[in-house]
């Protein structure tokens, strides 16, 4: 079976699309998102989507597999949020290792499914890991500018306990996604090369930041170059940025990264700017015509879909990046 | 050195150390002396460690945020007090500093002898920082454990010269510590060779102790031989430690700052804790004072120290603060003015302004004569890398404030009413950070009455884009210094174009031309796109641009120029075709080596040439380009007795003849050679070296490119391998290699004479020994020819048949026509070690140092001949990287001149 770093010589790969507005359609109620194994659990639970792969695993699943139809080669885990900081919002910080375990199980079944119809195309399982829901290199105290939330020690044991769980539940790749605090994103990579150091793997890493307004940094204030100059230190399979902005409004930064850096590129930007309702209506055909603008200046090697995306999307993108071969390395 | 190492060492050019606060910083070879500042440390600045006592965080935040205004492009950070919790002070200060934008854009170095702050730093900075230091101290485990946290955080590292006996001391001390550091760094712990920046200890000199002397020359000689061995690494240090002993004396302290920076930079020391307050421009040093300070940095004489501390005494009570000379006030007008701003000195500036006001007719003219004049001398100090960035930025301010006194007399010079004539957007590209001449024009500009829209430096094309649109203005000027802008350049005239605007672009800078503004950015854009390279001639340009009458024509001729500019350079390359690598092989040029003249050489391995007597050289000297250098054209003898330039020539012929007999006389430039005879053969266009006669073990391969123009039918497509018996053919061929150098001594002479503002003679020297290093190679060649191969032991030609090169064989360089590749001269420094045998040293452009040097290959068929390779193409390329083991973006880089536009 060819090697990820083998097809992405050869061509652009797809990534999936948003799992959030997949599950949105679902409508689960709180009952739902409790199934029977959190019933009695003293807070509410609607709204962690992570908490899914355990009480609805057939949904999730089914939105893995109607990705893989679409085109994807590599799904994300379930997994945004499933870190202890995250998680301690709903008292179920025990949960984390079977959060990811068995979110790691579910879209590997999903892949297995497919690759038994189609055999000759690899898919992947990337191993979805968010920011978590604080900064280490902000203060959430606009009085106390020294004040910091969260550690680097916390951030880097909570990444660790999560990328462990991934590992055992199989995933192909690491995804460190959203980094929308660079800090927080050196934490995951050094949990992640000590994990990999400890366990003897070799498993590849996918980096994806995010740039937050026009201005063209991050949350954290760094430019795109300066984002990559400091996740640099480890090997990465892929840089990219994903979330809160458009395919457009992305292409600035992505011309950063594919004239500067020597890993490939990836993109997965949401369906356009949200509209006055908070929703994205940014069609699978406008999408696709802007992420034409990436290829056609070879400024990708990854691509896929963030918030607002379905697999109608991805359907759109993965026809139209088909036709094109991707950034040179 | 094992052989991983070497490879690095031959084959890859200098890599980027890149860093990052909020912004990147990466620091290329090109990149001019990185300034790191300093008073954010408890050591060093009482005054910071009070505030951290008091924790007054907001004024130490002010400390910081003055040495970034003020040019430092690092921030060294440093808590080590026994007076304070180090460790959360360095927690505290840092979280602070990364909420304040304007400081934290630049990185910050971690500094701590305790492992522990160091550890602590690192956990809170989101940027690329460098740690200062780790090292040998404490053995092996420890470095190698520490280094190996410092790679899982992503920092760079400083690595002291101190090891388990203690600090390094002398030349061989530094280089045997900063190797074995290298070593484990690159070997054990994969530590980008790149993010090691090595401080070699800078010590006090001039202390009265002998065991002193050497301080300042070690640490240059041991600088020069870890750029030069140990690849990528930079050097940094401390510099104020070198003059310690003359505490109290700032004249002299300055001096030896500027002395000791000038030597360290041009040896490779390229980061540094500089105070800009206690620096002299190297150039405006008196020139006793000079050579008082130069005897002690340089050990020139024994008694130099003696010497520099009675002539202390003299200038003791010239010391910037205490004493200010004002002798300068006395020159000329313009003469002060320049100084002024030569050496950031405001305090006068109104006066001088107001003189210079009353002396023109209008008062813009200060401006366009006065102030123009001063800033370039600033201009040419910095490019000869004698004056630095804190400097420059001073000139600037002395500048800014000069033009505020006058803005008022200009306004008021202006007709009333007037509407603005133009609005126009200035920017430093992306990248970019040096706009010294782009506010000149702004400046300059602005007081035509045009309304100035500047965006500053490192913009974002995208916002420039956005700028103009909002602005509506009505020309975009771009401006750039180093290469890299050129593209940025291009990329932004595309997104005009795309993007449907139609206003003029105005291209500025140091690294522009009007050949690639022509080439590259014309015709990217189909509206006007001019190339303006100084602020006088801005305002014509602008003026022609937008006047209504003749804007139309003056346009129209403008993209005719830049057509024809274009269609000329083109005209070479273009409606060229090429056959593929393959082809060209296939039509290599062929000799009939069966009952050929294949000499044995009488002598194999390599020889050295030490102090070799120039005498000897003087009769080979091919004096027409001698001539060319100073810009007289005509063929040695005949230009003396030209008519035209006949008379100049023999003034400048006798000067020359002076000068090389009190060279020659006085032994002031010494000559060095190295060169060797090897067996060898050619496989492909490869041209294996083997180790001994059996031919078994290959000791360096030669990589050589191949024509691939197309060529008439039958015309052959050569490399240099194809001189070279193949090793199929079973024949014992071989191949020599050199370098010659007279340059040893050229530096210090032309330094000597550009102190005592000798210009011309320090020219001279410098173009002497370049004739001299020629001379060296041809008589080399001619002992090679008749001894050392011998396959021409009867040869007696004239130097004037030397020159028309009608001998038999060939003695192609690296970096010339028939093999631009310059990396081959690393596979040269390799096989004859060169660098250990003469001292010759590879920059990291791969160019020769000392600069008068010639390096080369010999070819001893008959059939071998002279040729240029002309273009190539990417199969080509790709074949090269391959069997140089070098990654595409490297060679690219290496062959960009000689790539054909597909």
């Amino acid at each position: 079976m060819e090697t990820i770093q083998e097809q992405l010589t050869r061509k652009i790969l797809v990534l999936d699309g948003a799992m959030g507005t997949m599950i949105q359609r679902c409508d689960f109620t709180e009952a739902d998102f409790r199934g029977s194994r959190y019933k009695d659990h003293p807070l509410p639970l609607k709204g962690n989507n992570d908490l899914l792969s355990i009480t609805q695993p057939d949904a999730i699943r089914d939105i893995h597999r109607q990705y893989l139809e679409a085109g994807a080669d590599i799904i994300e885990t379930n997994t945004f949020s499933s870190n202890r900081i995250a998680m301690e919002d709903y008292s179920l910080e025990d949960q984390v290792y079977d959060l990811n375990y068995q979110s790691a199980k579910i879209a590997k079944e999903a892949i297995q499914e497919i690759v038994e119809q189609h055999p000759e195309t690899p898919r992947f399982v990337a191993g979805s890991i968010g920011p978590t829901n604080r900064t280490a290199s902000m203060s959430p105290d606009v009085n106390d500018p020294g004040f910091r939330a969260v550690t680097f020690a916390t951030l880097k044991a909570a990444y660790k306990e999560q990328a462990t769980a991934l590992v055992d539940g199989g995933v192909d790749l690491f995804l460190v996604e959203t980094v929308f605090d660079t800090l927080n994103a050196k934490a995951a990579l050094f949990a992640l090369e000590e994990l990999k150091e400890e366990r003897g793997l070799d498993t590849p890493v996918m980096i994806s930041g995010t740039i937050t307004d026009a201005s063209g940094r991050t949350l954290s204030g760094q430019t795109a170059e300066a984002f990559l100059i400091s996740v640099s230190h480890v090997p990465l399979l892929s840089i990219g940025f994903n979330c809160a902005l458009g395919a457009a409004q992305l292409t600035p930064y992505l011309e950063v990264l594919a004239k500067k850096s020597v890993n490939f590129v990836s993109a997965h930007p949401n369906a356009g700017l949200p509209n006055a309702f908070g929703a994205y209506d940014e069609t699978p055909e406008q999408m696709a015509a802007q992420i034409r603008q990436y290829v056609d200046k070879q400024l990708v090697n990854i691509v896929g879909g963030c918030c607002g995306t379905t697999p109608a999307h991805i359907q759109a993108i993965a026809q139209l990046v088909a036709q094109y071969s991707p950034r040179k390395i | 050195m094992n052989p991983v190492q070497e490879q690095a060492l031959y084959t890859a050019p200098q890599k980027p150390l890149r860093l990052s606060g909020l912004e990147p910083l990466v620091v290329t070879a090109e990149s001019n002396f990185i300034n790191v500042g300093e008073r954010t440390n408890v050591a060093g600045s009482r005054k910071f460690l009070r505030l951290i006592k008091e924790a007054k965080f907001d004024e130490a935040l002010s400390i910081a945020r003055d040495q970034v205004t003020g040019g430092a492009q690092i921030l060294d950070v440093n808590m080590d007090d026994g007076l304070i919790d180090g460790k959360q002070a360095m927690i505290t200060f840092l979280n602070r500093l990364a909420a304040e934008p304007d400081i934290a854009r630049i990185p910050i170095m971690i500094d701590s002898s305790k492992w522990e702050i160091i550890e602590a730093g690192l956990q809170v900075v989101q940027g690329k920082c460098v740690v200062n230091s780790i090292s040998l101290k404490e053995g092996p485990e420890v470095f190698i454990r520490q280094a190996s946290l410092i790679r899982r955080y992503g920092a760079a590292v400083i690595i002291m010269a101190f090891d388990e006996q203690g600090q390094a001391d002398n030349l061989e001390r530094r280089i045997e510590i900063a190797k074995r550091s290298y070593e484990l760094l690159v070997n054990e712990v994969h530590f980008p060779p790149e993010d090691i920046i090595f401080d070699l200890n800078i010590f006090p000199v001039a202390t009265g102790m002998e065991e002193h002397r050497r301080n300042a020359l070690d640490f240059i000689e041991a600088t020069r031989w870890v750029r030069s061995h140990l690849p990528h690494v930079h050097v940094s240090g401390g510099v104020s430690n070198v003059s310690f002993s003359f505490r109290g004396n700032n004249t002299v302290r300055e001096a030896m700052h500027s002395v000791f920076l000038y030597h360290a930079i041009e040896a490779g020391m390229n980061i540094g804790i500089v105070n800009p307050t206690m620096l002299e421009v190297y150039d405006t040093i008196p020139q006793d004072l000079l050579e008082h300070v130069e005897d002690v940095i340089l050990d020139r004489r024994s008694d130099a120290t003696e010497r520099l501390l009675t002539f202390a005494e003299t200038v003791k009570g010239h010391a910037k603060k205490s004493q200010v000379d004002l002798s300068w006030r006395d020159g000329s007008l313009q003469d002060r003015i320049s100084h002024a701003l030569v050496k950031g000195i405001d305090e006068f500036v109104e006066a001088d302004m107001e003189t210079a006001r009353q002396l023109v007719d209008r008062p813009i003219q200060v401006i366009e004569g006065y102030l123009m004049n001063g800033m370039n001398t600033v201009g040419d100090l910095f490019g000869s890398g004698k004056m630095f960035l804190p400097q420059v930025v001073k000139s600037a301010r002395v500048m800014k404030k000069a033009v505020a006194y006058l803005l008022p007399y200009i306004e008021a010079d202006k007709a009333d009413g007037v509407q603005s004539a133009g609005k126009i957007l200035l920017a430093t590209v992306k990248g970019d950070v040096h706009d010294i001449g782009k506010n000149i024009v702004s400046v300059v500009l602005a007081c035509n009455n045009y309304e100035i829209v500047d965006l500053g430096v490192m913009v974002p094309p995208e916002k420039i884009i956005a700028a103009a649109r909002e602005a509506q203005v009505d020309i975009i000027g771009l401006s750039g210094l180093i290469t890299p802008s050129l593209d940025e350049m291009v990329h932004l005239a595309q997104e005009m174009q795309r993007q449907d605007f139609s206003v003029p672009l105005l291209i500025g800078g140091a690294t522009t031309s009007k050949a690639h503004t022509a080439v590259k950015i014309d015709p990217e854009y189909e509206h006007a796109v001019i190339h303006v390279n100084d602020a006088s001639r801005a305002v014509t340009v602008v003026g022609d641009l937008l006047s209504a009458t003749t804007s139309t024509n003056y346009i129209k001729a403008l993209k005719e120029d830049y057509h024809k500019v274009r269609e000329g350079f083109l005209s070479r390359s273009q409606k060229k075709t090429y056959l593929s690598l393959a082809a060209a092989r296939s039509n290599a040029y062929k000799i009939e080596w069966a009952g050929t003249d294949i000499p044995v050489p009488r002598s194999l391995g390599t020889q050295v040439l030490k102090d070799f007597p120039l005498e000897k050289l003087v009769p080979y000297i091919d004096w027409t380009p001698f001539f060319r250098t100073w810009e007289l054209h005509g063929k040695y003898p005949g230009i003396l007795s030209d008519k035209k330039v006949g008379a100049q020539a023999q003034e400048l012929w006798e000067d020359a003849q002076r000068l090389l007999a009190e060279v020659v006389e006085k032994k002031l430039l010494r000559a060095k050679a190295v060169f060797g005879i090897f067996p060898a053969n050619s496989v492909g266009d490869d041209i294996e070296v083997y180790t001994d006669t059996t031919r078994t073990a290959v000791q360096e391969t030669f990589v050589t490119l191949r024509q691939q123009r197309t060529r008439k039918a039958g015309v052959s497509y050569l490399a240099l391998a194809d001189f070279i018996a193949p090793k199929t053919t079973g024949f014992a061929d071989h191949i020599g290699a050199f370098c010659v150098s007279a340059g040893f001594g050229t530096a210090e002479l032309a330094a000597a004479y550009e102190a005592a503002h000798d210009d011309y003679n320090a020219l001279m020297i410098k173009a002497l020994a370049d004739r001299l290093a020629e001379a060296f190679a041809e008589y080399l060649h001619a002992q090679v020819r008749r001894e050392h191969w011998g396959y021409a032991p009867e040869e007696s030609y004239e130097n004037e048949a030397l020159i028309r090169e009608a001998y038999r064989g060939i003695r192609p360089a690296p970096g010339y026509p028939a093999c631009p590749d310059h990396t081959e001269k690393q596979t040269i420094w390799k096989l004859l070690e060169v660098s250990e045998q003469i001292g010759v040293t590879l920059t990291d452009s791969l160019a020769m140092w000392p600069a008068a040097s010639v390096s080369g290959y010999y070819f001893a068929h008959k059939q071998a001949k002279y040729f240029g390779l002309g273009k190539i193409t990417e199969d080509q390329l790709l074949d090269f990287a391959d069997r140089k083991k070098m990654n595409l973006a490297t060679a690219t880089k290496w062959l960009r001149p000689q790539l054909a536009d597909s």
